[in-house]
């Protein structure tokens, strides 16, 4: 019980340094959302002045960092200028399909780098190792944003997959619910598939040089000397021992996966925290930037902290410490 | 074994630097400037070189046609076999600079007036592919080689300082570290950019680019470099080199570093592609250098709306040339670390 609130409140601690470093760094730009304003003679300068005061744009750094805090434990992320509107519903909607769409993914990968790195572990050297190393290699070197169009070009010519969006047009609020979920997962397919493409080498990796290390030691040669047959080897006595790399290496994939993740959002037009992003980038908008990138922050800090959870249930060594 | 390891190491580093001369040499062997439009060819399909004629003749010299409209189809255009343009070497044409510095209008190869040749297609403006491609390359290539280095320098001297020195500069710098490695890297990336003035000049750009990139990414190196500092210094001829009243400095520079410089190499070589496709990746989405200038982003720009990559497949070519440029470096990170393991039993 220690443990996990020693390492809850690292993560909490970890989050707040992030709050604070991406706030002050946004305060520092040059610029803010009114400059394009400014520019527009037909707005006066004191209405821009005006919203600058309404919005608290004119205020010091500290009190803005200090009400954006106060904001947050009442679960609010500020004024989207762009949007004007709060930031905390905004970015929940979006989050939610990010959150969808990388749970998927990382759900597809792990599924399918799993089986492949063990079958390639368990037959090292064999033709199907040769030719998953030659694959991995090779994904491994094209660039996402290549495999990105890729699919896209795919999904165009052949029209098996819905591009772009998450629903197709005709699909509201009044239709059945099993046919939204349908709508929604052929609209899923095409970006979680190429996003677990991206991760899938990685894994298939690791997986094959833990699995390879431990069907080396001496418990698995005495196994397989007592005639225990080889499936049960691999799975029961083999892979809950490399397991241990595996689940911290679950905490790293979440980093790669949620920036590629805001890639395939951008490219394959799925509503998710990277085009927003993008968008409130390029506008200005500081209190969404922040909010997202808190975001990705907690959901990675999240990820890691149950990787550490899963990793302290999973091994005694750890309990004992 | 060694030495078909020493081979691969050496081939993959002749491919590397000539994969660079190309790009550094982008004006002699682009036909055309990368700015030179072409309205009535916009979105030409990539050019054929032929060898037979329409009438059947055979000839030597490669050969293209122009386009011209196919009537009716709306967009469509066909070969014009009326006339043929032989493929010409070392020709005269538009005046490029080499490093900014020698004027030259040699190109390794084009046609002659009236031909063109799009050996991969053009864009909306009717710009040839290829030469934006070998342009682009000058400004993505030197952005993700600067980032790499500064990032491998950073990294260098936190790692040193953390590992030689230890105590609290240590535990500062890798706490620090922590939270760059906490963050998803385009996330990252994206924040920074953020707090970087959006309008400026296209050489601030290119700076701030590498700034931001280079600077995110200075954990990883000095993690590693950190360990190895750690290593060495425990190693006897240090503690002798100390005892004969060497300086820190001396230590670090003399007996320290030189055992970690492999591994920072190594780290070059796997950060250089990753830092290339940061750039590729920020100007693809509007932060980066503006147009006309090309980077291999802004050439995948319009692929953005999806009704371009629908009609014209060759707007992927050159995402496709990418391919073998990030071979070639992965290739040459993998010898390294097959070389630093070997060493290092």
């Amino acid at each position: 019980m220690r443990y996990v609130s020693r390492r809850l409140a690292h993560a909490l601690l970890l989050l707040l340094a992030v709050s604070f470093c991406s706030f002050a760094l946004l305060q520092l730009a040059p610029g803010d959302f009114f400059d394009d304003w400014r520019l527009n003679p037909q707005v006066s300068a004191q209405t821009t002045e005006h919203l600058r005061a309404q919005y608290g744009l004119d205020r010091p750094l500290p009190v803005r960092y200090g009400r954006w805090l106060v904001g947050l434990l009442r679960g609010e992320l500020g004024v989207s200028l762009a949007y004007n509107g709060p930031v905390a519903p905004l970015l929940w909607a979006r989050a939610r399909n990010t959150l969808l769409l990388t749970g998927t993914a990382t759900l597809l990968a792990w599924l399918t780098a799993i089986p492949i790195g063990i079958w390639s572990a368990a037959r090292k050297r064999g033709w199907m190792d040769r030719l998953c190393s030659a694959a991995t290699s090779t994904l491994l070197t094209v660039p996402d944003l290549l495999l990105f169009f890729a699919l896209l070009l795919l999904a165009v010519r052949t029209g098996w997959f819905p591009v772009g969006g998450m629903i197709s047009p005709w699909t509201g609020a009044d239709t059945g619910f099993w046919l939204r979920v349908k709508d929604v997962a052929a609209h899923l397919a095409l970006p979680a598939s190429g996003l677990a493409l991206v991760t899938l080498p990685a894994l298939v990796r690791h997986i094959r040089s833990a699995m390879v290390e431990v069907l080396a030691s001496p418990f698995i040669r005495a196994a397989r000397a007592h005639g225990i047959p080889e499936r049960r080897i691999l799975l029961r006595y083999a892979l809950p021992v490399a397991a241990n790399p595996l689940i911290s290496l679950f905490g790293f994939s979440i980093a790669t996966m949620l920036s590629a993740s805001a890639l395939v959002e951008v490219v394959l037009s799925w509503p998710g925290v990277g085009p927003l992003l993008v968008e409130s980038i390029l506008s200005r908008d500081v209190y969404v930037v922040v909010g997202a990138v808190m975001f990705a922050s907690a959901f990675l800090i999240a990820g890691n902290l149950l990787a550490d959870l899963l990793l302290f249930a999973s091994d005694p060594r750890i309990r004992v410490e | 074994m060694n030495m078909a390891r020493r081979h691969k190491l050496r081939i993959v580093l002749v491919v590397l630097a000539a994969i660079h001369s190309l790009i550094f040499l982008a004006g002699f062997f682009a036909p055309y400037h990368f700015a030179a439009q072409n309205r009535e060819f916009a979105y030409a399909p990539p050019a054929r070189l032929h060898f037979v004629d329409a009438q059947g003749r055979f000839h030597l010299r490669p050969f293209v046609y122009n386009l011209k409209r196919s009537p009716g189809a709306r967009g469509g255009f066909e070969p014009d076999e009326t006339q043929i343009h032989p493929l010409q070497f070392f020709v005269t044409g538009a005046r490029y600079s080499i490093a900014g510095l020698f004027p030259c209008s040699v190109h390794m190869f084009g046609v002659n007036e009236p031909g063109r040749i799009f050996l991969l297609g053009t864009d909306g403006f009717g710009r040839d592919q290829l030469s934006r491609f070998l342009y682009g390359g000058q400004l993505s290539l030197s952005a993700g080689l600067l980032a790499a280095a500064l990032s491998v320098g950073l990294g260098v001297f936190a790692g040193a300082l953390a590992g030689f020195y230890g105590g609290w500069i240590d535990e500062a710098l890798m706490r620090a570290g922590e939270l760059f490695l906490a963050l998803p890297w385009l996330y990252l990336l994206f924040a920074v950019r953020a707090a970087l003035p959006l309008r400026v000049a296209e050489w601030q750009v290119f700076l701030l680019l590498i700034a931001v990139i280079g600077l995110i990414g200075w954990a990883r190196p000095a993690r590693l470099i950190r360990g190895a500092v750690l290593s060495a210094k425990e190693r006897n001829f240090v503690a002798a080199a100390r005892g004969f009243g060497a300086s820190s400095f001396y230590l670090l520079r003399r007996h320290v570093l030189p055992q970690a410089s492999s591994i920072a190499l190594t780290q070059l070589a796997l950060l250089i592609p990753q830092y290339i496709l940061a750039e590729v990746t920020l100007t693809f989405l509007g932060l980066g250098v503006g147009e006309p200038l090309p980077s291999w982003g802004s050439l995948f720009a319009p692929l953005q709306q999806y009704s371009v990559l629908a009609s014209y497949w060759w707007m992927l070519l050159p995402a496709a040339l990418l391919v073998p440029i990030f071979l070639a470096y992965h290739a040459a990170a993998d010898a390294m670390q097959e070389r630093l393991n070997s060493v290092a039993l």
